[in-house]
């Protein structure tokens, strides 16, 4: 049987949930897999030791996981790696790792996996306007969508052990640029509210912004925005030349649901939309729908859920 | 002399409606054009040549349609164009190495490509190159400076990070700041009789196969609503039925 790898996903130096879903993906290929945690402290691996589903944990350990380099990250886990089948995260960083592993290892990735049915691996292709499914056979790297397998409980006691493995850096940092605001990006976030040009100006963003504050989501915004108005940086454009994301929830306002705009964000597990305009294609891809202006559904929407947050 | 090589590929306009028939797209009456983040890899490549001397060569891997993405690098300002024929939908390995080869028998340097490739959506050929030809890679990069070796720009833990990069690298480039030229008529001009470099290429099998293409599982509809107080409704069902906050 081929084995089954899955390197754990490092969110702000803990192991991030999507890992527990990656077990789950690991054990729909048909197996329990090992879970290789890339650290510089093994401590941080301990986490891992509850994931049902797994066989073991390994703690790699080196000084290059301090800060991400693809070149040293493929050759440290690859040292530490059996042959076998390779699941990570599909995050921009994961994904990036993911092929250099394969290529590492002459071997194919397949990227942004949505379904598993034995060997057969799904994934969104065209920007989400089709399906692609492919068949693997034997040891290759894979990539697994947030938010679509369940996570595996906490109910297990795997062994950890600790490796210690090297890679060289080929790139160095010389000077991090902190984001202004303190909110999340969207690349990273489980909620997200996006503003369109329906916004009317980009002083209205402070209406979303409350709204993300309150929930700990993330404000995006279609490319009429950030085209529009210099305030709206690049950084948070959602679509076809902008991020794709994939969170639990989408509250698109003002955004009309062009088809590059729904390339970034149609596969949302809930979205909602708030237009004036009935007829805006975004409500063809709205769970719940709301016919209004901005000015009139975001207080509401605002005061709802602080109060329930409260 | 920087040799320095872009990758460009050509992909269904981003506009187009994608049709599923039997079980494999049907693109034969789709546009194509260049996939939208190559146009940012041209122009970071067209930077690097003003900024440190050089030539561009655009590079694709693909059948004779595609020497149209190859013309419209020519149009904007490359120096040669090269064209690997191979007609196959290739796998991430096969692709890569194709690729990879041929870049060392060009003499590459410096590779630009896009992030992502707008049909496959995967960012996997950029750092995979790199890593076939032992080489350093940036991805998603935002802004490249050239003066004192080469430093990028590219999103961080929290923000971005300036960071060197050793050389020879692949970077990966993201839509940034950069305004893309657009070809002028003289371009136009020179593209009309610039002659595509074909090379065969030892292509390896490929070990993951397509099954099949299938539309995007419909959504049930969705619950609509009129007014901006419903907005109290479906907070709430956000909370009890969507579970999601
Ligand atoms: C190659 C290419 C790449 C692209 N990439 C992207 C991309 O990455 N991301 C992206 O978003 N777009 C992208 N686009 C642009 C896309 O085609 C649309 O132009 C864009 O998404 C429209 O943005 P919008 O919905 O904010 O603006 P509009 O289409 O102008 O829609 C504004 C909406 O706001 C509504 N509205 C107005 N006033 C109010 C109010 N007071 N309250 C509530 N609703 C109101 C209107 O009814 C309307 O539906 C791309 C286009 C091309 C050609
Ligand atoms: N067949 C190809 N020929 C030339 N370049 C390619 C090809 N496929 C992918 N690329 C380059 O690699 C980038 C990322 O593609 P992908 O890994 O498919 O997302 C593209 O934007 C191109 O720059």
């Amino acid at each position: 049987m081929t084995e089954l790898i899955v390197i754990a996903e490092i969110a702000k130096g803990t192991i991030h949930t999507t890992t527990s879903e990656l077990v789950t993906a690991a054990n729909a290929l048909g197996g329990s897999p090992m879970i290789i945690v890339p650290c510089t402290d093994a401590s941080v691996a301990d986490a891992a030791g509850s994931i049902a589903g797994a066989s073991k944990v390994i703690a790699a350990k080196s000084d290059a996981f301090a800060h991400y380099d693809a070149a040293a990250w493929a050759e440290a886990l690859d040292a530490v790696a059996p042959q076998g089948i390779i699941l990570t995260s599909a995050t921009p960083q994961s994904k990036d790792l993911a092929a250099r592993l394969a290529a590492r290892r002459n071997l194919s990735v397949v990227q942004d996996v949505v379904a598993i049915r034995e060997n057969q691996l799904t994934s969104p292709v065209y920007s989400g306007k089709a399906m692609q499914t492919v068949a693997i056979s034997g040891p290759a790297v894979v990539s697994v969508r947030a938010n679509v397998f369940d996570a595996a409980p906490s109910t297990g006691s795997n062994e950890i052990s600790v490796v210690d493995t090297t890679g060289n850096m080929a790139t160095a940092v010389q000077e991090f640029m902190a984001r202004a605001s303190q909110r999340l990006d969207v690349a990273e976030a489980n909620i997200i509210i996006s503003g369109g040009r329906g916004m009317g100006s980009p002083d209205n963003f402070v209406h979303l912004e409350a709204i993300a504050d309150t929930l700990g989501a993330a404000v995006g915004a279609s490319r009429a925005a950030v085209d529009t108005w210099e305030a709206i940086p690049h950084s948070m454009q959602v679509g076809q030349t902008g991020k794709t994301v994939n969170p639990n929830l989408y509250i698109a306002v003002g955004i009309s649901g062009a088809i590059q705009h729904l390339a970034g964000m149609r596969s949302s597990k809930y979205i909602v939309a708030i237009n004036k305009d009935a007829d805006a294609p975004i409500f063809q891809h709205a769970d719940y729908g709301i016919v209004a202006t901005w000015e009139e559904a975001l207080p509401v929407l605002q005061s709802t859920l602080a109060g329930m947050m409260a | 002399m920087t040799k320095i090589v872009v990758l460009v590929k050509q992909v269904p306009d981003t506009n187009a409606k994608i049709v599923v028939s039997g079980d494999r797209v049907d693109l034969s009456a789709v546009k194509k054009v260049m996939s939208p983040y190559d146009e940012f890899a041209v122009e970071t490549a067209l930077r690097h040549r003003d900024a440190s001397g050089g030539e561009v060569i655009a590079l694709t891997l693909g059948g004779a349609g595609a020497d149209k993405v190859l013309k419209d690098a020519k149009a904007i300002g490359v120096d040669h164009i090269v064209r690997i024929d191979c007609e196959q939908e290739l796998d991430s390995n096969a692709l890569q190495s194709a690729l990879a080869s041929t870049l060392q028998e060009l003499g590459a340097e410096i590779v630009y490509c896009g992030k992502s490739a707008a049909d496959t959506g995967a960012g996997s050929t950029g750092p995979g190159v790199a890593e076939r030809l032992g080489w350093a890679s940036a991805s998603n990069v935002i802004s490249v400076g050239f003066d004192g070796g080469l430093t990028v720009v590219a999103p961080s833990d929290g923000g971005n990070a300036r960071m060197s990069v050793n050389t020879p690298a692949v970077i990966t480039c993201d839509k940034g700041d950069i305004k893309v030229r657009k070809p002028n008529v003289k371009g136009i001009m020179q593209a009309k009789k610039a002659q595509v470099e074909v090379k065969a290429a030892a292509i390896q099998p490929s070990s993951v196969t397509i099954v099949a293409h299938s539309m995007p599982p419909a959504k049930p509809a969705g619950k609509s609503y009129e007014g901006g107080a419903a907005a109290a409704e479906v907070a709430n069902l956000l909370r009890d039925e969507a579970n999601v906050i």
